[in-house]
């Protein structure tokens, strides 16, 4: 089992005529994700790597079927992607990709979206793969193996490193989950814990986080208080002075004490996960718990 | 982005929140020409986006022309935290009573708006909320639908702020939040907000009611939402910001911060870059910069990099740690090569690490008689760890 996507998933690409979609389209096709349709308003009737394009993202799921979206639309719009998405009738899981959608925008989607059932993943983050079964985003395929290790992490780049790490020495995945570095995102690490916790597939977990913000500590509770599957842990950022903020909107330390790494470094440990000082060390740590 | 003072404060007064009559000068005769067109007794306020200006000498008060001319002198051209004072503002002193804190910021934990006030203002917000967060009014609001006139009240009145000012001081909290929805603000706030005396508005315009003036202004725009903010846009005004690097990576539009130490770091990703950074220590040697290329970066962006990279005389090696996802490896190697084949000789020695999508191609591409290539981040880290120590000893 997995959690989020698997190899039954449907997908609609919202922005599949773009360069991007058109190129990450072909990418997940590649990998075998069963992309059913794209959704690009004025364009519906073409076809991009073969995949039937609609007007409309309630269209895809009227007439392809879709259960999940993936959002490859520039910022000024993307909001109003995801918007449509979250309206749309039948659609489980929704993954924006984008980059530098406004804060407020975020905000108002964060809204809606506590008023459906529908998981957000994102924006600005690298998508959801279950290895072997379907990529839903940006990610190398090759780089991830199937096996019994759920990935979350608030950074791409990161978690393609922390997975390379892994699947060099045999440990495979369930499903890795880029949750995404902006202030505002739907699924948080606490919604994706809880996911791997309740997947009976998943022996352990590995939470890659960051300097800024206090999701990590807040993690690192739930897992207390909540988690029997072993979670290790790794975060980026013990060398950022305070007060700067570097590349990721949260990844600021404010020089108060919290939002450091040392902060959440030590709330994890606290709460029972072995944390790693290098991405290689994080992978000893799973090999511990297994 | 952030304002300086002068232009939050023009943008809060268009929307009609009340602030003191106040100019902009280059020198200290226009500073002498503002002070008499706006009467003594003055504030003379540097603008540079550093915070607790007053503690470090970037405002004084003057009561004549000799106490200003001494004052512009002074803080004109002065280092403030490491920034070079340009212009000062020149502004009303305010006869106060009172000190307020209102800002409106986004509570990126709950995903809203939340909108603050409290009687400790004029003061250090963050240490008041470190200490004694009870002493801030905090009120969320639904983005669907701003903020509505009774959570505006609620705030005040939870704060304890004066009966007599208090729908004053509610209103300017909402014109807050409107200015803040409308322009896309990231934070914005007032701190001080004085409350005048009494006694001496009813000499001056025959009222004895206190009133409300913005003595301090503080506007950030979401650099995200700048695309549909032109007028914010075009007051993007770089005097007194950063050293001359960091203006260079604003242009190239990098993510870069520049550190104290001897490698060089490029990479692609915060978080990579960030786990780069700590890797250079965790191996002995001393990061210095932060330089993330941003995802999908083409050939002309990795030579910009490393144009930066070289720019900083603290370099003395660099690591290049790309994992590609949406960024491709042959376009990074291409760019690493255009950058480094204009040297007759390469200033600093470079080590790359490739991995990722299209990252064969790239090796193929890669002038490996330019770069040192490792396999692994931690190769690559202890590498470059090694040639900074190397080089630094020549």
């Amino acid at each position: 089992m997995s959690v989020l996507v698997d190899e039954d998933t449907r997908v609609v690409v919202q922005g599949i005529t773009g360069g991007e979609g058109r190129f990450h389209t072909e990418q997940m096709l590649e990998y075998g994700t069963n992309v059913v349709a794209g959704a690009v308003p004025g364009k519906g009737g073409q076809e991009v790597a073969g995949v039937p394009v609609y007007d409309t993202v309630q269209g895809a799921v009227r007439e392809a079927d879709a259960d999940a979206s993936v959002v490859f639309v520039p910022p000024a719009f993307a909001a109003d992607a995801v918007f449509e998405a979250l309206d749309a009738d039948g659609l489980e899981l929704v993954v924006a990709i984008t980059e530098g959608i406004p804060t407020q925008d975020m905000s108002r989607v964060y809204r809606k979206l506590e008023e459906t059932d529908t998981h957000l993943v994102g924006p600005n983050c690298p998508g959801v793969i279950t290895p072997g079964a379907a990529k839903l985003g940006i990610l190398p395929g090759n780089v991830f193996s199937a096996g019994r290790v759920g990935v979350v992490s608030r950074s791409g780049t990161l978690t393609y490193q922390v997975v390379d790490n892994l699947t060099q020495r045999g440990i495979g995945q369930t499903t890795a989950i880029g949750i995404g570095g902006d202030p505002i995102i739907g699924t948080d690490f606490v919604d994706a814990l809880a996911l791997f916790e309740a997947d009976p597939e998943t022996d352990a977990v590995v939470m890659c986080g960051e300097i800024g913000g206090e999701d990590e500590e807040e993690a690192a509770r739930y897992i207390g208080e909540h988690m029997d599957t072993p979670v290790a842990g790794f975060i980026a950022g013990r060398t950022a002075p305070p007060g700067k903020r570097m590349g990721h909107a949260g990844a600021i330390v404010s020089g108060s004490g919290t939002g450091t790494a040392q902060s959440k470094i030590a709330a994890l440990e606290d709460n029972g996960v072995p944390v790693g000082d290098t991405p290689e060390e994080v992978a000893d740590r799973v090999e511990d718990l297994l | 982005m952030r304002l300086h003072e002068y232009q939050a404060k023009e943008v809060f007064a268009d929307a009609g929140i009340p602030t003191p009559d106040s100019q902009l000068a280059g020198t200290v005769e226009e500073a002498v020409e503002a002070a008499a067109s706006i009467g003594y007794p003055v504030a003379v306020k540097a603008q540079v986006h550093v915070g607790g200006r007053g503690k470090a000498g970037g405002i004084e008060l003057a009561d004549s022309e000799s106490e200003l001319r001494d004052a512009a002198d002074a803080i004109l051209g002065m280092d403030l935290k490491g920034y070079r004072v340009e212009r000062v503002l020149v502004e009303a002193a305010v006869d106060f009573v009172d000190e307020l804190y209102v800002g409106v910021t986004m509570d990126r934990g709950r995903g809203r708006p939340v909108a603050m006030v409290s009687t400790r203002g004029g003061v250090d917000i963050e240490e008041v909320a470190a200490e004694d967060p009870d002493a801030i009014a905090r009120e969320h609001v639904d983005p669907a639908f701003g903020m509505h006139p009774f959570q505006a009240r609620k705030a005040v009145y939870e704060a304890g702020v004066d009966r007599d000012v208090a729908g004053d001081v509610a209103s300017i909290l909402r014109t807050l939040y409107q200015l803040w929805d409308e322009r896309d603000g990231s934070d914005a706030e007032i701190n001080p907000l004085m409350i005048t005396s009494a006694e001496r508005d009813a000499a001056d315009s025959a009222s004895d009611e206190r009133e409300v003036i913005a003595a301090d202004a503080v506007f950030n725009v979401d650099e995200d939402a700048l695309f549909r903010q032109p007028e914010l846009a075009e007051m993007e005004d770089e005097a007194g910001t950063g050293d001359e690097l960091e203006r260079k990576a604003d242009e190239y539009g990098f993510d870069y911060v520049r550190l104290d130490g001897d490698v060089g770091i490029i990479g692609n990703g915060a978080g990579l870059v960030m786990t780069t950074l700590d890797l250079v220590d965790y191996y002995g040697g001393d990061p210095a910069n932060f330089l993330d290329v941003g995802g999908g970066a083409k050939a002309q962006r990795i030579a910009n990099a490393l144009d930066m990279v070289f720019s900083d005389d603290n370099v003395e090696s660099v690591v290049f740690n790309i994992f590609g996802g949406i960024t491709r490896g042959d376009e990074v190697a291409t760019g690493i090569n255009q950058a480094l084949e204009q040297f007759d000789e390469i200033p600093k020695p470079v080590v790359v690490r490739l991995a990722g999508t299209n990252a064969e191609e790239g090796m193929a591409i890669l002038n490996e008689e330019l770069v040192t290539v490792e396999d692994t981040l931690e190769e690559a880290v202890k590498r470059a760890v090694e040639y900074a120590t190397t080089e630094a000893e020549a």
